[in-house]
């Protein structure tokens, strides 16, 4: 059976990982459109921030019941429900976590200079070229930055999971569900090893991360 | 006889491959850019203040704007019309654009970058041109190097050496030199021209400097709030000529004090001496007078170089000399040549000795040809040449 810590790293894992390849072409898009609502598609993304994970995850619910229309349509393709599953608790964290990823891509693609862009295209490259030869890599400190929060926002995450997931071991209980749980039953011991072990592997994280962007962008300038 | 072949105005002047044609009309905040001209395998500067819509004419060249009517068409491709709707990318038009600032991609080497345009030729090929645009632009040994850690003269070469690795069908400078100090200046334009000489590609030059213009080209469109107010020669253009600094800054190799000996007002033309000699030069007539005192420059490359006496030529100026010597230099091979006033006086011949003036005083010119006219001539030191100068490759300076 995998332990609560195991099952929050592989859920953060596999969430910061769809939200590279999802919020991507989100923050693409927002980077360089000039679309006039574009602020309503920001404000959107931006939600989960300021929205109390307790509301998100009360509406994500009733979408995954076996009556909600994602529910339902997951249940005709895989034959179990969404809500009280992994699957579940990855959609949700996925949304949770958008804005994580998506602001600081978006911020990162943007800051891109406009005219490497323009000689890029006047030296013969398509959009496609562009992007990942020059457009990526220059945003790539923003773009791991948004990983890296989006990983540890996952990890400490609370509110969704418990709407969402409940407290099933083994499946959807996550770290802080367990703390939460030997705090409950008084367990302090266990709970302090567990939190403790939470701080430890985000703040080296988050170490890592700075480090690493640091010596990039000391490197380029 | 026969005359090597470099000159700028011999370089496949009616080739249709090598014309861009412009006509275009945008609204801008301030004006309506409204304007059209045409140019060959030559370069054309691009003169006006700021504000006065250079650049955007650029920009609707290049395809990073696109003009409200009009059309623009390149030698016998159409990049943009608004009659058959059709707006060719900017990847595709083949253009190159270079502003003040190099635009290097930061992360990738001075190597990468001049191969960037590159990409989709076999590695092979690619590291080959490469290296050699590399070795031309003498930034072979910053190959390795990322851009923040080159000089700004050294980053403008290397986006210069990136433009032209693409081959190019036509060059837009957008004031790329402004940014530098004199001496890179120099530096930039001779690789410029030289390339330019070559391919004979057109090239437009934006500036907003008088001087700047007056050096560049023989070629000036003076734009003023959008549109075209004047094209022409410098000389028509401007009324005072450049400074002799200004000149040798850009690439006149050749430069001589002389006192005007005689104008021509109904031929246009002026008979200078070159102080100290007997020598005579034709030159475009200027505001001056017999007895004044001016400075005169001419291009290596727009001295003709023949081994036997030409006749039936146009050119005004044929001076004998003698090879001090050949130098090759990477791109071109260049001749100095020591010539004095011809012992036979020909009242045809701009270049004639007058009695009681000094006889016997040398003048050194620089002549710049290619390797090829080099074999074909078989030239060598001490040999006897002539030199041909047209009367309007000889540029009055300002003293």
């Amino acid at each position: 059976m995998i332990s609560p810590l195991l099952l929050s790293l592989k859920l953060a894992l596999v969430t910061s990982g769809l939200l590279f390849v999802i919020g991507l072409p989100v923050a693409c898009w927002l980077a360089f459109t000039r679309f006039r609502l574009r602020f309503l598609v920001e404000a959107l993304v931006a939600l989960p921030i300021v929205l109390p994970p307790t509301v998100l995850g009360f509406y994500l619910l009733l979408a995954f019941g076996s009556r909600g229309w994602m529910g339902e349509s997951w249940q005709r393709l895989t034959g179990h429900t969404l809500a009280f599953s992994f699957e579940g608790l990855v959609v949700g964290s996925v949304i949770y976590s958008l804005p994580f990823a998506v602001q600081p891509f978006t911020s990162a693609l943007a800051a891109v200079d406009r005219r490497l862009l323009a000689a890029s295209a006047s030296l013969g490259a398509g959009r496609w070229r562009t992007f990942w030869r020059i457009t990526f890599p220059l945003a790539l400190p923003g773009i791991i930055t948004g990983i890296a929060l989006s990983f540890a926002h996952t990890l400490g995450e609370f509110g969704v999971v418990l709407m969402l997931g409940g407290n099933i071991a083994g499946r959807t209980q996550t770290a802080s569900i367990a703390i939460y749980d030997n705090v409950q039953m008084l367990d302090y011991q266990a709970a302090a090893r567990q939190s403790l072990t939470l701080i430890a592997i985000s703040f080296a994280l988050l170490v890592v991360i700075h480090a690493l962007n640091r010596k990039r962008n000391w490197r380029l300038q | 006889m026969s005359l090597p072949d470099f000159s700028r105005n011999d370089v496949r002047p009616n080739d249709v491959s090598a014309s861009l044609q412009v006509e275009i009309s945008l609204p801008l905040p301030h004006f309506q850019l409204q304007c059209s001209f045409q140019t060959r395998a030559e370069v054309v500067v691009l003169f006006g203040p700021s504000g006065a819509g250079k650049t955007s004419v650029l920009d609707c060249i290049a395809g990073f704007r696109s003009p409200h009517q009009g059309h623009i068409t390149l030698g016998e491709r159409t990049l943009f019309s608004s009659q058959s709707g059709s707006n060719l990318p900017v990847r595709r038009r083949r253009i190159g654009y270079l502003s003040q600032q190099p635009a290097l991609f930061p992360h990738l080497t001075v190597r990468q970058n001049v191969g960037y345009g590159l990409l989709d030729l076999p590695p092979a090929e690619r590291d080959t041109r490469v290296d050699s645009i590399l070795e031309r632009f003498r930034i072979a040994p910053l190959a390795a190097s990322r851009p923040s850690v080159i000089s700004g003269g050294e980053q403008q070469r290397v986006a210069l050496a990136r433009t032209l690795a693409c081959e190019p069908e036509l060059l837009l400078l957008d004031e790329p030199l402004s940014a530098l100090d004199l001496t890179l200046k120099a530096l930039l334009l001779e690789l410029l021209f030289d390339w330019q000489r070559e391919r004979a590609v057109p090239i437009l030059y934006v500036t907003h400097e008088q001087a700047e213009a007056y050096t560049l080209s023989s070629r000036v469109l003076v734009m003023e709030a959008g549109r075209v107010v004047a094209d022409g020669e410098p000389h028509q253009i401007f009324s005072a000529p450049v400074t002799r600094a200004q000149a040798a800054l850009s690439g006149y190799e050749n430069l001589f004090d002389v006192v005007v000996e005689e104008t021509h007002p109904a031929l246009g033309t002026m008979s200078c001496r070159i102080n100290g000699t007997a020598l005579l030069l034709e030159s475009p007539l200027a505001n001056l007078t017999a007895g004044d005192a001016a400075s005169i420059a001419v291009r290596a490359g727009d001295i003709l170089v023949a081994t036997s006496r030409p006749s039936g030529i146009s050119a005004r100026n044929i001076l004998s000399g003698l090879i001090l010597s050949i130098e090759d230099r990477s791109a071109m091979v260049e001749l100095r040549v020591s010539c004095e006033a011809p012992s036979v006086p020909a009242a045809e011949l701009g270049a004639e000795l007058r009695p009681g003036l000094p006889a016997g005083s040398h003048v050194e010119f620089r002549a710049h040809i290619t390797r090829g006219s080099l074999q074909s001539l078989d030239l060598h030191s001490g040999q006897t040449v002539w030199l041909i100068l047209k009367t309007h490759s000889i540029q009055l300076l300002r003293t």
